[in-house]
């Protein structure tokens, strides 16, 4: 173990499975809390929705004529995630907007619970399985054991999923890019700033507000496909509300309503999260530090990773990618 | 200097009798019954009441009258208990906000609504109706809203000149004072091209050398045929400019009339000063513009 390794474990971890999953789900989050001003605290809800449907169908539903291959699976689990985004939406989105900061964190907790409690759903073991084949059938990268890229090493198929989840947030970052510069993203940006005077120039604010809801959703839910496929593992427990807490600090980190925020945050968050586990492991290993138990570095990360969220409020509230312009005018 | 539509409408409304709820010859907007009360306090109790087209017409009532309580019911922002209206001669009792926009027409707040973080251009763009490029499918395809974009943008400039935003256009809202942003927030209403706007206190807190070119703006709007109904407590500027008054105090519709005629009324004089008994008032239309401008 040394600082080499420390390094390699950080940059790894940034661009890897994870931190692709917590990215799209952010990118999701940036549409509806940074551009259009709608507090979903169940970010989560969504993402489970994608990882379960192609877990249920996949593997639980295995052979079934309803669901023929994986690419079907996805279809549904991204209708699923539009009909999750109505059912949150059309009670919430007439009324205050705290309205949705409710439900839809217990929404989040519900759907985890009726999966955990739920055996045909794979229940507190969740379910595990061949849930990519078609995915990982059609890996173009040569037939070799490991690909190494300086000092990064992949296998065949992480190098694929990898790849594909850069790919697919290049082209959502590209689709958000469009939306967010169009007249139609103008009216989210009136919507969060005030949804009244909105409606008083003629613009159905409660259709926008849904359209945000469900193209946010849908982020997450790619996410959570993204994750059953790389993982071929669900977990019931993997989809707890810190999950959506972490997309905010991370958008926050990086700065709302900005195309690039998201990357940026999710891409400091992993490495910072890594780096300093991997660096105290190091210190502990070598004798430099005898105070603590590589087991408590686990909790320890996660104190230091929040002092300097802290500091980054105070020295630059407005994110990384944030303008300080604009953050003052809420002072008025 | 008066033009021509300015004229029609004084001429047409030199013939209604100066009386609460009096039938105008050509109303475009006509209320009925219209009530909302707040537990047991009745904010608005109007029998009837009718808004001449193409004039100006001031609401002018003491704090709490239920003039904003008014605006708020007839634009859709607030649900009435009881009552009907209707405008252009089709019936708009409870319609949503956005909807009544799009007929034409369009009010304002009086706690100004500037969209803070977006700029003062982008507040105006907001304002255009019928824009392609607030469709989502349509708003990833620029080539199907660049060129409307266009044209909205000029009108947009147009309008900030007249407003003296121009140089302001590329500004945060936010950044604009308090004056500046109830100019932002007139210009934004007018890029809808209405038939009727409703200004909740549109000069409350603008300079009085602004608020004279206020004045002319709100006369230029009804040159171009736009139909204005504004809520005002400065006496000067409400002779000045309306064509006609309606006076509300409690609710209700206590009198009507040209200015002139309004400000003689003993009802009206009685209702200010049973709102500001303990200001030195004497009973005379004179002192009354003193005070009851804030
Ligand atoms: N949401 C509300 N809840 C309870 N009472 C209300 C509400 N809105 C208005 N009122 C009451 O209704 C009455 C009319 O208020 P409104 O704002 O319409 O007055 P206004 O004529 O616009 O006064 P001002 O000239 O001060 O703006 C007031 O007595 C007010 O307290
Ligand atoms: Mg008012």
């Amino acid at each position: 173990m040394d600082m080499g390794f420390v390094l390699t474990q950080a940059i790894s971890q940034a661009i890897g499975v994870t931190a692709i999953i917590y990215l799209l789900a952010t990118m999701g989050l940036n549409i509806q809390f940074g551009y259009t001003g709608l507090l979903n605290f169940g970010q989560i809800a969504f993402v489970a929705v994608g990882s379960y449907a192609i877990g249920v169908f996949m593997v639980q539903w295995q052979g079934s004529a309803f669901v023929p291959n994986l690419w079907v699976a996805i279809i549904y689990a991204l209708l699923l995630s539009v009909v999750l985004a109505l059912i949150l939406g059309v009670p919430t989105l007439r009324l205050r907007a705290d309205y949705l900061a409710i439900v839809t964190i217990a929404a989040g907790e519900i759907i985890r619970l009726v999966f955990k409690s739920t055996d045909a759903l794979g229940g507190a073991q969740g379910i595990n399985g061949k849930m990519g084949e078609e995915f990982y059938a059609i890996n173009p990268f040569p037939q070799q054991d490991r690909f190494d890229f300086g000092p990064l090493s992949y296998t065949r198929n992480d190098v694929w999923v990898v790849t594909v989840g850069w790919v697919v947030i290049a082209l959502l970052l590209l689709l958000t890019w469009a939306l967010m510069r169009s007249p139609w993203g103008r009216v989210l940006k009136g919507i969060r700033e005030d949804e009244d005077a909105v409606r008083s120039l003629g613009k159905s604010t409660y259709l926008r507000k849904m359209q945000a809801l469900i193209l946010g959703g849908i982020f997450g839910t790619i996410g959570g496909i993204f994750w059953a496929v790389a993982k071929q593992s669900v977990q019931p427990d993997s989809f707890v509300p810190a999950f959506t807490f972490f997309c905010y600090t991370i958008l926050i980190l990086g700065g709302a309503a900005r195309v690039m925020g998201p990357v940026i945050g999710a891409l400091i968050f992993w490495f910072l999260l890594v780096f300093i586990e991997q660096f105290l492991l190091l210190l502990i290993d070598n004798g430099t530090i005898t105070f603590l138990e590589p087991t408590q570095v686990g909790p320890i990360r996660f104190i230091l990773v929040g002092v300097g969220l802290m500091l980054l409020m105070i020295f630059r509230p407005q994110g990384i990618l944030g303008d300080k312009k604009e953050l003052a005018l809420d002072a008025r | 200097m008066p033009g021509e539509l300015a004229a029609q409408a004084v001429s047409a409304l030199a013939t209604v009798s100066p009386e609460p709820g009096a039938a105008k010859p050509e109303p475009l907007l006509i209320a009925d019954g219209v009530n909302r009360h707040f537990g047991g306090l009745v904010a608005v109790d109007v029998t009837h009441v009718e808004i001449q087209k193409g004039a100006i017409t001031a609401l002018i009532g003491p704090n709490g009258a239920g003039k904003s309580t008014f605006f708020n019911v007839l634009s859709g922002f607030d649900k009435a208990d009881a009552g009907t209206w209707s405008f252009a001669g089709v019936t708009i009792t409870n319609t949503a906000p956005h909807r009544l926009a799009r007929k034409g027409m369009v009010r304002t707040f009086q706690l100004t609504k500037s969209l803070s973080r977006l700029t003062v251009m982008d507040n105006m763009l907001l304002g255009a109706g019928g824009q392609t490029g607030e469709s989502m499918v349509a708003s990833v395809f620029p080539f199907t809203w660049k060129a409307q974009e266009k044209k909205n943008r000029e009108r947009a400039m147009v309008l900030l000149e007249r407003f003296n935003l121009a140089a302001k256009a590329q500004d945060f809202a936010g950044s604009l004072s308090g004056g500046q942003r109830k100019l932002l927030e007139m210009a934004r209403a007018l890029m809808l091209q209405p038939e009727l706007v409703m200004l909740d206190e549109p000069m409350a807190g603008v300079n009085p050398a602004l608020k004279q070119s206020l004045l002319d703006h709100i006369r230029d709007i009804r040159e171009e045929g736009t139909t204005v109904v504004f809520v005002e407590h400065d006496m000067d500027m409400v002779r000045d400019v309306s064509d006609w008054v309606i006076v509300m105090a409690q609710g209700k519709i206590i009198a009507e009339g040209t200015p002139d005629t309004v400000m003689r009324d003993q009802r009206v004089i009685d209702a200010y000063l049973g709102a500001h008994h303990d200001q030195q008032l004497t009973a005379s239309g004179d002192s009354l513009t003193e005070g009851t401008s804030s």
